[in-house]
């Protein structure tokens, strides 16, 4: 026996009796290996914030402790990212919500994506040019300070919608995707100031039938040049891109999605079925990466926003200035030029389960789709049921929990263990109505904007119903 | 040098001018070679150095090293001066100093990335000693690392893939050039093709080749990805041409004396074309080449914009995306780039051409 190995010996001995010293004080943190199928995966993103958590994940090291070698991966637009997953190009990626539920259900391209994680809660913006500003200024109640009253409503916008109707324009407004996050949330927010945002139809996908403001995909990078061209008035789009509006004084953002709907899920990590399937222990592994990356970002109060703002701000993740990146990371966020408000929660990874995929989320998304008229039949409320079970994977995600609480990186108060994937009924929208994700059909009846019952959409009217 | 009285020996002035000749013939014969490569300006000066008046150079100097660099740097201080004036959403366009100041952080982080890499694979070598001190033995792994590609990958999988699509191109282009050049009849067939295809963009071809290689080329390798064969197909496709009509063209005008004398000795067909064809229709076959090369670059750079495969291409428009503030600066140090590599490759087939072939015009 060499010096050498003697020496190595005495050191780990020495190391495993300090461990367990420890362990009676702290958790020890070991991460135990579970035999992966694939190591070598390549993930997609879009250049947005939200994809923090992937970026995190590669950076800290959480995918190599794992034993995964990840390619993070930008793309150009999210069609292409989900083609990509589709086709196998790429093995995962950071979704909108409603991609997953969309492509199983078969709007747009059909093939079965499910999600074992929720990548994060709030994120976006509604942002309108200056010269829309300022005509919709007029109409916000100012508070004590003569600052705008905030949440602020669409009712104040509506007069200049009217305005552009009629001298002959188009009230143009852009969004990410037909199927994304924002598209809803910008419908929501204009039907619940009373501007009819426009219905879909199987034989009509522009979503513009009986619109008053007309939505248009553009994504997300483009959005403020897009704005500055005079080609839209206004967008809904996640971080720096509403930030970027103010910084560059093209625009100015009105409301966060957070005074929409508090902590409404955003994003989420997409597998193909099949793949999951086939590599049941890489997907644990990289849902534990991605959880430990998440439970990183929110960590002892956002400690650690200000290291993930500078590695988001790195030319392959996110590649905006840093300070722009910083400013919603670090919960703030600036309306009007020099209105700089607090709002902590503007990007939320970890606090209040905001990874946990509960199937309520699903099923408020698959209900907007019902609502204007993506889903063009009527469904019943099991139909909603089996769809959200079919591609929302909690039972992946509390596995994957399970080994890290048994490891010591999460303790059991941090998932929702137990749960039967509903939240409780939501109170906290702009217009006040109760979400119940247990009755989507109830839910929409409380809509005066939208499809409901056995309403359809045929030629460019309602009927039925 | 004093001539003097005392009597200089002749043999060494002889001698020492015979010197001096030796220098001036191997200045003049490298001069063709030092022009092909763009350092014409060395010539006046290595026969300054030589001894030849510095008065009946100058002019020749000022010709081929003066009067460039005055239009470099007035097109430089024009840039410093018009940039800061442009205003654009990304803060103003950026001047010479913060273009170079982007060019060395570009560099700055193409070290730093190797760093991560060397990091990473000290990790993977701590991470399979251990295994191997525990008997894990089969489940070591040695993986490549996993990181982004810097500016300098990005430059390199660029000349790989124009590389690559030329010469596919020649492949193609060369024997198809002879045929129809010695043919009548395979020039008229294929003549309207080349007019059909020539004027296409290589954005419209993109979208039909990507399906194409998408659908047959299913099992990629690692030394060859997908990306890579459907930006090299689409530069195949849009620089082809040029070599194409110039390899027709070169061949149809053979000196038809030599193609008579070839009927007279009655030469085998194969030899008729490697003996009389090819050495005299190299100039232009070597100037289609040129072209397409030129070409190619500039289409790969566009292929790679649109389809987002790797490679300069990407760079750009992945800065333009990311839209921060150092975004302007290094998308013009992108383009110099693109402008110097274009040059030397074009420079490149100039100094190939001048090697092969016999003509005294170049």
């Amino acid at each position: 026996m060499t010096i050498a190995a003697f020496t190595r010996r005495t050191v780990t001995a020495l190391l495993l009796a300090s461990t367990s010293l420890v362990s009676s004080v702290a958790l020890a943190q070991e991460t135990k290996w579970l035999d992966v199928e694939k190591d070598e995966l390549k993930f997609g993103f879009i250049k947005l914030t939200d994809m923090a958590p992937l970026a995190v994940a590669y950076e800290k090291g959480f995918f190599e402790d794992e034993g995964l070698f990840v390619t993070l991966e930008a793309q150009a637009n999210w069609k292409v990212l989900l083609d990509g997953v589709i086709t196998g190009q790429l093995d995962g990626a950071h979704m909108l919500a409603g991609q997953p539920l969309a492509a199983t259900i078969g709007y747009g391209t059909e093939a079965h994506i499910v999600t074992p994680f929720s990548m994060d809660l709030n994120g976006n913006g509604i942002t309108v040019s200056n010269e829309v500003w300022e005509a919709m200024k007029p109409n916000i109640p100012t508070d004590a300070d003569g600052k705008p009253q905030h949440p602020i409503s669409a009712a104040a916008m509506k007069p200049v919608v009217e305005q552009y109707k009629a001298a002959g324009k188009p009230f143009n407004m852009g969004m990410v995707f037909p199927v994304s996050t924002h598209n809803y949330e910008l419908r929501y927010w204009l039907a619940a100031g009373g501007i009819h945002p426009g219905f879909y139809a199987p034989d009509d996908i522009s979503g513009q039938i009986l619109a008053e403001a007309y939505l248009s995909v553009t994504p997300p990078p483009q959005m403020p040049a897009t704005l500055e061209a005079g080609t839209i008035y206004g967008y809904c789009v996640g971080e720096p891109w509403n930030q970027q509006a103010v910084f560059r004084g093209i625009g100015v953002p009105v409301i966060t999605d957070y005074e929409i709907w508090k902590n409404n899920p955003e994003k989420v990590f997409g597998m193909t079925k099949e793949f999951v399937d086939e590599n049941p222990n890489t997907t644990l592994a990289i849902v534990k990466a991605l959880i430990k990356a998440a439970k990183w970002l929110d960590e002892n109060d956002n400690a650690n926003r200000m290291e993930a703002v500078e590695i988001l701000s790195q030319p392959q993740y996110v590649g905006a200035d840093a300070e722009v990146i910083a400013n919603s990371m670090t919960g703030t966020f600036e309306y009007e030029k020099g209105d700089k408000r607090d709002v902590p929660d503007f990007n939320v990874f970890f606090r209040y389960y905001a990874t946990y995929p509960y199937y309520s989320d699903a099923t408020w998304y698959l209900s907007q789709m019902r609502r204007w008229g993506q889903i063009a039949e009527p469904k019943s409320n099991s139909w909603f049921e089996d769809v959200a079970k079919s591609v929302y994977r909690p039972d992946i995600y509390e596995e994957a929990a399970r080994l890290l609480v048994e490891e010591g990186f999460l303790t059991e108060d941090e998932v929702p263990f137990g749960t039967d994937g509903y939240k409780a009924p939501q109170t906290e929208f702009i217009d006040g109505v109760t979400f119940d994700g247990r009755d989507p059909n109830g839910y929409l009846e409380k809509f005066p904007i939208g499809l409901k019952g056995d309403q359809k959409v045929e030629g460019s009217a309602v009927v039925g119903g | 040098m004093a001539m003097s009285t005392t009597g200089v020996d002749p043999e060494t002035i002889r001698a020492k001018e015979a010197r001096r000749e030796r220098r001036f013939t191997l200045i003049n014969k490298s001069a063709g070679w030092l022009s092909v490569f763009g350092l014409g300006f060395v010539v006046p000066l290595l026969r300054m150095a030589a001894g030849d008046s510095a008065k009946s150079q100058m002019g020749e100097l000022v010709q081929s090293l003066v009067v460039p660099l005055t239009g470099i740097f007035i097109f430089i201080a024009a840039w410093a001066v018009l940039a800061p004036q442009v205003n654009t959403s990304l803060g103003a366009i950026p001047g010479p100093v913060a273009v170079a100041r982007e060019a060395a952080s570009l560099w700055d982080a193409h070290v730093a990335e190797r760093e991560k890499a060397a990091d990473f694979y000290a990790r993977q070598e701590d991470r399979n000693a251990k295994l191997e001190a525990q008997g894990k033995a089969d489940r070591v792994k040695w993986r490549d690392y996993t990181g982004s590609p810097t500016y300098i990958d990005q430059i390199v999988t660029s000349l790989k893939t124009v590389a690559l699509g030329f010469i596919f191109a020649t492949i193609v282009a060369v024997p198809l050039g002879i045929a129809s050049g010695l043919s009548r009849a395979v020039n008229g067939a294929l003549n309207p093709l080349i007019q059909i295809f020539k004027p296409v963009s290589p954005l419209a071809w993109l979208p039909i080749v990507t399906m194409v290689v998408s659908a047959t080329y299913v099992d990629a390798s690692e030394a060859l990805p997908k990306s890579m064969l459907i930006s090299a197909i689409v530069v195949t496709l849009c620089s082809l041409w040029p070599t194409l009509i110039n390899t027709a063209l070169g061949v149809a005008s053979v000196d038809k004396d030599l193609t008579n004398v070839s009927r007279v000795l009655q030469l085998p067909t194969w030899k008729f074309v490697s003996k009389v064809i090819l050495p005299s229709s190299l100039p232009l076959i070597f100037t289609g080449l040129r072209l397409s090369l030129g070409v190619g670059w500039m289409v790969l750079i566009a292929a790679e914009m649109l389809s987002q495969n790797p490679g300069l291409g990407k760079f750009v428009w992945d800065e333009f995306q990311n839209g921060s503030s150092s975004s302007l600066a290094k998308i013009i140090v992108a383009v110099l780039t693109i402008g110097v590599i274009g040059f030397l490759l074009d420079r490149l087939m100039y100094a190939l051409q001048a090697a092969f072939t016999f003509s005294n015009q170049r």
